[in-house]
């Protein structure tokens, strides 16, 4: 069982990597694939909410940097009908009258410096906003509103300004070319789709290296008393800072793989809802762990797309209802109440599991039988 | 005769115009153990609050070893060696006992260190010892936050222990503490003194007694008289700010 429980998460990668693509549709992979990205960008907004106690609404800014970071590329080295326009430059420069390439998209001819950007960018992003943020131990709700502001900032920028990235308008990515193959054709999404498939994991570990040691608890000590950790020894800025950035860094890289997925970057994505929905999926899969924002961002995106096409109005009610329901009902999200005893509960409540007299978790508990005898 | 560990110079806080402190001189030898009392409100918090850095002192200067703390943010304070345990018992309630411990114990605090080296196992085994000497070690992997408000205290004043800092100041250790746990931790206080200087801020008399440390009263902002408890008790000033008002009444 404990080995079980050991490869379970190894074998869902496995059958999501090589059974998932023969199961179903071009249509349905490709969706599941965004779901996956999108799973990346909740990996960071449970380091900086779960663990730190951070609750940054500015996600959006990261993910989208990292989007136009991969879109740019794409239309720069493209050429093609569809995306390419009469003076070489990509198409929608016509439609404004520029027909010199503004300086910031230089950069994005070449290939590894587009991959390095689709991180490092976010992360400069981040770190810069994070610094002066919490040099000036600004926290709390107040970190809230300040990162939702800075993403009011992006959004404006990037939606008014079409000479340079073609405003709201976004950048289109389905018609462009990597490696001489369609980025819109099945053969590169499922490219993309195990590509995303390796990187989730990987993700995955990087969190888990942060959360998991002596690091890890220094986050979730700011968390719970961050004050005590100051007069401690502690200068938890840099911890702050340090976070914020993997997290911005996530975020991009999530949201170029959402690009590539999705056919197209816009300011939509970093619109007001896109970055709470980043927390409500964590908060349904359950913060302070790791496999929670994981199961949240795919649970709540499937489901999303499963509403939206039966009754395409309802997905916002149904979001609400089930914000809500987690939060009342599941503090902990979904996978929480599952480690917590909460499903057993459940069963045991319905009559089908056996109620249980006693604390089990107690008997199992070492330091606990330890103490009984002690007292004996 | 040596320079004293601990030096506070004519020190003034004041917020908006609220003096919490006034003219305050203070002196604290090495290896020293001294206890703080005064009513509510006399500015004992806020004297902690100067030495530690979280408030700047509006005027005078506060010395340790000799040099000016002034202005250094509270982890600096820290690390030069000044350690403060709160009113409340403050832990952190998601980490394992253990975990609070090792934190505090940590020799180096800077973040690449946290991230990229582990505990050397002698830090470990001075946990591991604390645990053991505070009666902690059965509940050594329970979070923090499951311990009793007892064992939060200690857990607290543990924390303070591994830090190992060369000042220990204390705000209330023993508040909310059945008498056993208060004449326990009198005990371990005072066996912290002399390796530590410390300084205990207290309400509880019996435990002050218990001490048996020179007493400074503050009041108002400004210190009172200082001496013996008896001493401190025979002063009809101290009298009166403790039973002032009610003499007033009549």
């Amino acid at each position: 069982m404990k080995l079980f429980r050991r490869l379970l998460p190894w074998l869902l990668l496995a059958f999501a990597f090589f059974v998932l693509p023969a199961l179903l549709s071009q249509f349905r992979l490709n969706l599941f694939g965004r779901y996956f990205s999108l799973a990346i960008a909740a990996l960071g907004v449970d380091l900086i909410w779960g663990y730190t106690g951070l609750l940054s609404l500015g996600q959006g800014i990261f993910f989208s940097l990292g989007g136009y970071a991969i879109a740019m590329h794409l239309l720069l080295v493209t050429k093609n009908d569809f995306t390419t326009g009469a003076n070489g430059l990509p198409k929608f420069f016509e439609n404004y009258g520029v027909d010199q390439l503004p300086f910031f998209w230089e950069p994005f001819w070449s290939f590894p410096v587009s991959l390095v950007a689709i991180f490092l960018i976010p992360s400069v992003v981040a770190g810069l906003v994070g610094y002066l943020i919490f040099r000036n131990r600004i926290k709390g709700v107040y970190f809230s509103i300040i990162t939702q502001a800075a993403l009011m900032v992006f959004y404006h920028f990037f939606n008014g300004q079409q000479k340079l990235v073609n405003g709201t308008n976004g950048l289109k990515t389905s018609t462009t070319e990597i490696f001489g193959l369609l980025v819109g054709s099945d053969d590169a999404q499922i490219i993309f789709y195990r590509l995303t498939l390796i990187l989730l994991p990987a993700a995955y570990l990087v969190c888990r290296y942060l959360t998991n040691a002596r690091f890890g608890d220094v986050l979730i000590g700011i968390r719970d008393d961050e004050p005590r950790l100051r007069f401690s020894g502690f200068n938890t800025t840099p911890y702050k800072v340090v976070v914020f950035i993997v997290a911005g860094a996530l975020a991009g890289i999530s949201g170029a793989l959402y690009t590539v997925q999705s056919g197209i970057v816009s300011p939509q994505f970093m619109s007001i809802s896109m970055s709470i929905e980043m927390v409500i999926w964590v908060a349904v899969g359950g913060r302070g762990t790791l496999i929670g924002p994981i199961l949240g961002a795919v649970i709540v995106n499937y489901l999303r797309s499963l509403v939206s096409e039966a009754l395409p109005e309802a997905w916002l009610f149904v979001q609400g209802a089930l914000f809500v329901f987690v939060v009342v009902l599941m503090p902990d999200g979904i996978y929480g109440w599952f480690t917590k005893g909460g499903f057993s509960r459940m069963l045991a409540a319905f009559g089908i599991a056996k109620k249980t007299s006693t604390y089990p978790s107690l008997d199992l508990d070492e330091s606990v039988s330890q103490e009984a005898t002690s007292l004996k | 005769m040596s320079s004293p560990i601990l030096e506070l110079d004519n020190v003034s806080v004041s917020f908006e115009g609220f003096y919490a402190l006034t003219d305050l001189s203070f002196k604290l030898e090495q290896g020293e153990l001294r206890s703080i009392i005064g009513p509510n409100g006399a500015g004992k918090t806020t004297f902690l609050d100067v030495i530690t850095g979280k408030v700047r002192p509006t005027k005078g200067n506060v010395k340790l070893r000799g040099t000016s703390i002034v202005g250094l943010p509270e982890h600096k304070v820290a690390r030069l060696g000044i350690g403060r345990k709160f009113q409340t018992p403050s832990v952190f309630e998601h980490l394992t006992v253990q975990r609070n411990l090792e934190l505090a114990a940590s020799p180096n605090k800077k973040a690449y260190s946290l991230l990229f080296e582990s505990l050397k196992p002698s830090v470990k085994d001075e946990v591991h010892r604390i645990l053991e000497y505070v009666g902690l070690a059965p509940v050594a992997k329970l979070q923090a936050g499951a311990l009793s408000h007892g064992q939060k205290q200690w857990l607290s004043i543990s924390m303070l222990v591994a830090q190992s800092p060369d000042i220990i100041l204390l705000d209330e250790p023993v508040a909310g503490l059945t008498d056993e746990e208060t004449a326990k931790t009198a005990e371990l206080i005072k066996s912290l003194a002399g390796d530590h200087t410390v300084v205990v801020i207290e309400h509880d008399m019996e435990f002050i007694r218990d001490l048996a440390a020179p007493v400074t009263v503050l009041h108002q902002g400004q210190k009172l008289t200082e001496g013996s408890l008896d001493m401190v008790k025979q002063d009809p000033r101290v009298v009166e700010v403790y039973l002032g008002q009610e003499s007033d009444e009549h």
